[in-house]
């Protein structure tokens, strides 16, 4: 820190992106949820060392999910993110600070980032550091006997959460870049979700099995590092690749593979192409089905946790126009991308197909799989 | 005694910063033409890139190392 | 006592690594002469405009102070391109193509010069980009300017003009 504050009697400068105004539809449908909503985004500079973003995001959800169909009623649900960013850019070094707030009716979290970067090297070196933390506070809301949902008064629980990360992006070639990033996050207080249950083995129950709370730490460290490169091809066009690995105290391990190509074609038409690949192992007290009632001190069955492996296949187009009657306006784009998402399972059961009497018990139900549609079509206007 | 285990550690990193000193940056500003391209951006669409962080980060367990800073034109 | 002399050593070595040369470097060797290919057709070296006060800018299309600062070069030359000064754009990209493109869009009247193979980028040992040199009447390199922002086109008239009034 003192050494990039001892760097700052700027001999040189550098440059802040340009303005930009992004106006996104985004929508998930997949396992039983359909998720969609608005993301605005602006970005605005006053002179040259100073820069504004702006961003005002809504989730909203109609949700039958597999968990919800097991234990509760399918419900809708609105949330609202908000966040406001500055930077101030200072010879080679950009200070940047922020804060993202978001909102539903049962869950609230605030976040405040700082970040330092610096380029050097000729610029050709980019150093940053962040700092982030963030207050949650999780609520519960409770169906009423006329089928509306109120806050439960009895239940106000909280969460701390402190983020710190370093990253690296080195030029490596007149057509090669590469990104490495390291990030810690520690979590401590309320960190489970006040609706969901693990099952058990019952035998008094017609099913095979019942419900009891589930119980999470109340405490989680995680830390994840990445790489990514990106070249450019000599005929214009872009590939990269990434990789990231997380490990946490909660005994999670995942490893995140994707690739990327991004073709142009003429003045107008970009597209882009891209394959992810993702996979992880369960948490250490995560089950499907533990075999009694409080086996262990945790107990989790969010699938979040489970051990499985999730693909997606994305594809993307952008298509740039020119708008004479606003002459202020240097570049607009409107942009379709579509993402194909497959979760597969490997210890999340589909809890709802137990069927003891026609040879399917409690823990033999076929294995949960997940498939999503993600679409975003957006309009970006460069001024 | 933290104080000096500090200024130690910082007089290494200044020593190897002065060893990597005799290196030139090996990319000439005159020549990031490529790294300047728009489609060379890590990030060309922040609204889009940080929606699909959220989808991926509320359906699975891992998080954080997302997202990096640098490259371009390298201007001023 | 140790302590002091460590922390004076540690800024010490700071201050020698992090001596980077300032914004507008003075210099006062003969600027090296070189032959371009021109805008337009034909070529252009800097020795035939001895003993004219010459700016020679270094842009690229893709570079964005660059395009901004083109539109303020291009006042510069209007007014003072009949007092003894010239100003060369010395585009650096490889493709000439790119920079035939924007100048249709934003048209200049300096003569434009084409340093595909970046033998005068180097010659002149640009650390920036944009970067500007500011060459007198006897051929000498005077000062060197990196960077644009918003109000260095006022220290370009102090300097064209220092120079100017030079015999």
């Amino acid at each position: 820190m003192a050494l990039i504050a001892a760097c700052g009697a700027p001999a040189y400068a550098g440059v802040l992106a340009d303005d930009r105004a992004d106006v996104l539809y985004h929508r998930y449908e997949g396992g039983g949820v359909t998720i969609d909503g608005p993301s605005i985004l602006v970005r605005k500079k006053f002179g040259e060392r100073f820069a504004a973003t702006a961003n005002y995001y809504v989730d909203m959800v109609s949700s039958a999910s597999i968990d919800v169909e097991l234990t509760a009623s399918p419900y809708e649900e609105e949330r609202t993110q908000r966040s406001l960013g500055f930077e101030f850019l200072n010879g080679k070094v950009t200070y940047s600070a922020g804060f993202i707030n978001s909102e539903e009716s049962d869950f609230k979290s605030n976040t405040a980032y700082f970040s330092i970067s610096q380029d050097m090297f000729g610029d050709l070196t980019t150093i940053s550091l962040t700092y982030k933390r963030g207050w949650d506070d999780v609520f519960r809301n409770v169906r009423q006997a006329d089928g509306s949902l109120t806050r439960d008064p009895g239940f106000a629980e909280s969460a701390d959460r402190r983020g710190y990360s370093v990253g690296l992006t080195q030029v490596l070639t007149r057509s090669l870049i590469m990104a490495v990033q390291y990030e810690v996050l520690t979590d401590e207080g309320f960190l489970n979700s006040p609706y969901r249950s693990v099952r058990y083995i019952d035998p008094e129950s017609a099913s095979g099995y019942s419900f009891e709370p589930e119980v999470y730490p109340h405490t989680r460290t995680s830390n994840a590092a990445s790489v990514r490169m990106k070249y450019f091809l000599p005929y214009r066009a872009a590939l990269e690749g990434q990789y990231r690995f997380f490990t946490d105290t909660w005994g999670i391990d995942a490893h995140t593979a994707e690739v990327a190509y991004t073709h142009p074609v003429g003045e107008r038409w970009i597209f882009d192409g891209k394959l992810r690949y993702y996979r992880q192992n369960a948490a250490d007290f995560y089950r499907d089905l533990f075999p009694r009632r409080g086996f262990a001190n945790f107990l989790a069955r969010d699938k979040e946790l489970a051990t499985f492996t999730s693909y997606t296949v994305g594809v993307g187009a952008s298509y740039e126009f020119r708008v004479s009657r606003l002459p202020w306006v240097q570049k607009s784009t409107v942009n379709l991308r579509y993402d194909y998402l497959l979760i597969d399972y490997d210890d999340f059961r589909d809890a709802r197909l137990t069927d003891p009497a026609n040879g399917v018990p409690a823990g033999s139900e076929p294995l949960y799989e997940l498939d999503a549609n993600v679409i975003q079509l957006f309009l970006s206007v460069w001024f | 005694m933290r104080t000096s285990r500090v200024r130690i550690a910082m007089s290494l990193l200044a020593l190897g910063v002065a060893a990597c000193g005799p290196i030139e940056p090996w990319v000439k500003p005159y020549e990031r033409e490529n790294l300047a391209d728009p489609i060379m951006a890590f990030d060309r669409n922040p609204v889009s890139t940080a929606y699909l962080d959220h989808v991926y980060e509320a359906r699975e367990g891992a998080r954080g190392a997302v997202g990096s800073a640098g490259g371009g034109c390298g201007c001023n | 006592m140790k302590h002091r002399t460590a922390g004076l050593a540690v800024r010490t070595l700071l201050t020698c690594l992090l001596a980077l040369p300032a914004l507008a470097a003075s210099t006062n060797g003969p600027a090296p002469d070189f032959k371009l290919a021109a805008r337009g057709g034909g070529e252009i070296s800097l020795s035939q405009y001895r003993g004219q006060v010459v700016m020679i800018n270094f842009w690229a299309t893709w570079c964005g102070p660059c395009r901004q600062e083109m539109p303020l070069l291009e006042s510069i030359y209007k007014k003072y391109g009949k007092m003894g000064f010239v100003l060369l754009g010395v585009n650096v990209e490889p493709d000439p193509s790119a920079a035939e493109e924007w100048l249709k869009q934003t048209p200049v009247s300096f003569p434009i010069l084409y340093d595909t193979d970046s033998k005068v980028s180097k010659l002149y040992k640009v650390t920036g980009m944009p970067s500007s040199v500011f060459i007198d009447r006897q051929g000498r390199l005077r000062v060197l300017h990196r960077g644009y922002k918003p109000g260095d086109e006022n220290e370009y008239l102090n300097q064209i003009r220092a120079l100017i009034r030079e015999k």
